[in-house]
């Protein structure tokens, strides 16, 4: 698979800087998508073309290009990041026409997304080998150096912890209670609320567990599925050092319930949190009772390591 | 949506997979008349989403007129892990030689539709044993694929070639329907080497529900939370008297499990969506104005790009509209919350620094109220 933080910051120049990769907004004419393709805009990340059906030969904010496809878009900016903001129904073809045009990595914001929508856009993603991160994602980012997504930048500063989370406001709150406590984030990824994720806890700790500069890891589940014992047992296999600390959402959420998110229900034992938080405790990996909680169990962690 | 038993043999009926004859009923004079139709004996079925029905008394013989007067009142009251019934499905017994296990159902980590089948069915799938499991892509089954199960559990004969249409008709019904789950438990092998549905869950992805309309009349909400949904929110009603609001499902589940385990008792689960506006805040407060057991409002908003002061105003707004009079213990995170505190101060609101002591204040408040 593409490595991430190439995509994502290419590779340093001759004074040690690295570049601003060019990303495309699929959707930025919208309301949602202009007010986050501007907030991305200042903070730093490289939008360097919209694309809007219909919209093509105006411009954004007076200086981004807009086109009419992406494959326009890709051929004028040689991007290879798209950020989708589109309706949720018509995800499948903005995602598929971002794939075929050559994106390596699509960042799927929207929420609803069908689940055999997305199942075919994996699919295809796998034949392009291609990240997709979401759908129902508030996105990636490297604080400091790119944001592609619709977070808040004031929870997040430049660190040495990853942060993995499923939840989009638990992300920006415990990443806000780790800065508050001395650990910026390496980098921050939002696996989103659904029940199929383009990647998930175990991509995205494959993503980053081998960047040099990582010294710790957060991840942040909740209810449904088994995307965390999955990891948990994974982590146990290949023995992975590290210090990593969890938090899991949904402990006194009532069964086949939908708690705000798609994926968020427990059937039967399937997605319980108490499966989660069992495997976790087996990896030897603490979870916060409460969010506020993750930073000091971090710190522990850290501590008492040699 | 999750289907009822009686819903999902509907389903089962359009694509062609054998269920028992039966009659569902809301009272029991249109049941009188399904009695008389179907003929002693047969089986009365609560339908309520839940598992464990039978162990629970929910389901019951009845062999005549007099057995039936008896039963079905009994059957129909029944409140089983908090769940009322919803209908009562009168339904023709089968001889079975066998029950089995069958289902198809979307491995969410796998990214990949999954067939579960045993020999021994009946039971939770938790404790069904000897399970077969096969992977199966987007869900299509192949007759090949579905004979290979019917073998493994030990069928042959007839049984077989019944099994393999029984299997290529659920995965039909889950591609069709979009379900995450569908499942039939047990699956009786009858005497002559048949199979029947003898129950039937289905389970479908809800953010798909725009293209099936058909099943809109499977829809299970209630009147708030279906407002709730048209505002874009997501409603769950609960047992308790704690309003449990916030932005991010997330975070409104942490909240949850943190009043929870402080000893509280929430009335909902309500999450505004990512974001929070003066608007969106209102509209959440006039859902809980129309909820009857709320005695306090448990508010947690993390406000990333959004000024507390907007929502603050919202609450101000609430009181002065006689819209709620109820007390609100808030945390909100986002900038400018000095200024917020200090508008909120004449109100019933009180702002919290953190969310533990907002939970704490209306825990407490809780039990000062009575």
């Amino acid at each position: 698979m593409a490595n991430i933080y190439e995509i994502l910051r290419g590779t340093k120049d001759s004074s040690g800087n690295y570049q601003r990769m060019p990303v495309i907004v699929q959707g930025i004419t919208g309301t949602f998508g202009s007010l986050h393709a501007k907030m991305m805009m200042d903070y730093g990340t490289n939008i360097a073309a919209g694309v809007t059906p219909g919209k093509g030969g105006q411009k954004f904010e007076d200086k981004v290009p807009i086109y009419n496809s992406v494959k326009e878009a890709v051929d004028a900016t040689g991007a290879k990041i798209s950020i989708v903001f589109v309706p949720a129904k018509f995800f499948l073809s903005a995602a598929k026409e971002a794939l075929e045009a050559g994106i390596k990595l699509l960042v799927a914001i929207p929420e609803h997304v069908p689940i055999r929508d997305t199942m075919q856009v994996l699919e295809m993603a796998k034949q392009k080998d291609a990240i997709i991160i979401g759908p129902n994602t508030p996105g990636i980012m490297i604080p400091g150096l790119i944001k592609i997504g619709i977070m808040p930048a004031s929870p997040f500063k430049h660190g040495n912890i990853a942060v993995l989370s499923k939840s989009g406001t638990l992300l920006y709150e415990i990443s806000n209670a780790l800065t508050k406590a001395g650990y910026g984030q390496s980098i921050t990824i939002g696996i989103g609320g659904d029940p199929v994720n383009g990647t998930r806890l175990i991509d995205a700790f494959e993503m980053v567990k081998d960047d040099p500069d990582l010294k710790g890891m957060v991840v942040v589940g909740e209810i449904g599925g088994d995307s965390e014992e999955i990891l948990a047992q994974h982590i146990i296999d290949t023995n992975f050092k590290k210090p990593i600390v969890a938090y899991i959402a949904g402990r006194n959420a009532p069964k086949e319930k939908r708690m705000g998110h798609a994926g968020a229900i427990v059937m039967g034992t399937y997605g319980s949190a108490e499966s989660k938080v069992s495997m976790f405790n087996k990896a030897n990996i603490p979870v916060g009772k409460r969010p506020n909680e993750v930073a000091m169990l971090l710190s522990g962690k850290m501590g008492s390591k040699d | 949506m999750r289907l009822l038993e009686f819903q999902a043999k509907e389903l089962f009926g359009q694509f062609g997979i054998k269920t028992p004859k039966g009659k569902y009923s809301n009272n029991i004079e249109q049941a009188r008349e399904h009695a008389k139709e179907l003929g002693f004996p047969f089986v009365i079925k609560f339908q309520a989403p839940v598992g464990g029905r039978g162990k629970a008394g929910g389901i019951q013989v009845v062999k005549n007129q007099d057995e039936f007067e008896l039963k079905y009142p009994q059957v129909a009251g029944m409140t089983i892990k908090g769940e009322k019934a919803r209908a009562i499905l009168l339904e023709k017994m089968a001889e079975y030689q066998k029950e089995l296990y069958l289902s198809l159902f979307l491995n969410r980590s796998k990214r990949c539709y999954t067939i579960i089948a045993s020999g021994e069915g009946g039971v939770e799938i938790e404790s069904v044993k000897n399970q077969t499991i096969r992977e199966v892509g987007l869900g299509d089954v192949s007759a090949q694929v579905a004979e290979d199960v019917a073998k493994s559990i030990g069928l042959s004969g007839n049984s077989v070639s019944d099994f393999v249409e029984m299997l290529q008709k659920l995965s039909k019904l889950t591609i069709e329907k979009e379900a995450e789950l569908a499942e039939i438990n047990p699956v009786a092998l009858l005497k002559d080497g048949s199979l029947l549905a003898l129950d039937g869950k289905v389970i479908t992805d809800d953010n798909s529900n725009f293209r099936h309309t058909e099943m809109d009349k499977y829809q299970e909400k209630t009147e708030l939370e279906e407002r709730a949904e048209k505002s874009g929110f997501t409603l769950v009603e609960l047992d308790g008297n704690v309003a449990v609001v916030g932005n991010g499902a997330g975070l409104v589940m942490s909240t949850l499990d943190m009043l929870i385990d402080n000893g509280g008792k929430a009335a909902c689960f309500l999450d505004v969506g990512g974001g929070a506006t003066t608007e969106s805040v209102y509209e959440a407060l006039t859902l809980i104005s129309k909820m009857k057991k709320v005695n306090s409002i448990l508010v947690n908003l993390y406000g990333g790009i959004v000024k507390t002061t907007t929502v603050a105003s919202a609450f101000i707004k609430a009181y002065d509209d006689k819209l709620i009079d109820l007390p609100v213990y808030a945390r909100l995170m986002g900038s400018e919350s000095d200024k917020a505190k200090e508008m909120l101060k004449p109100t019933k609101t009180k702002m919290y620094d953190s969310v533990e002591e907002a939970i704490s204040g209306a825990v407490l408040g809780g039990t000062k109220n009575g």
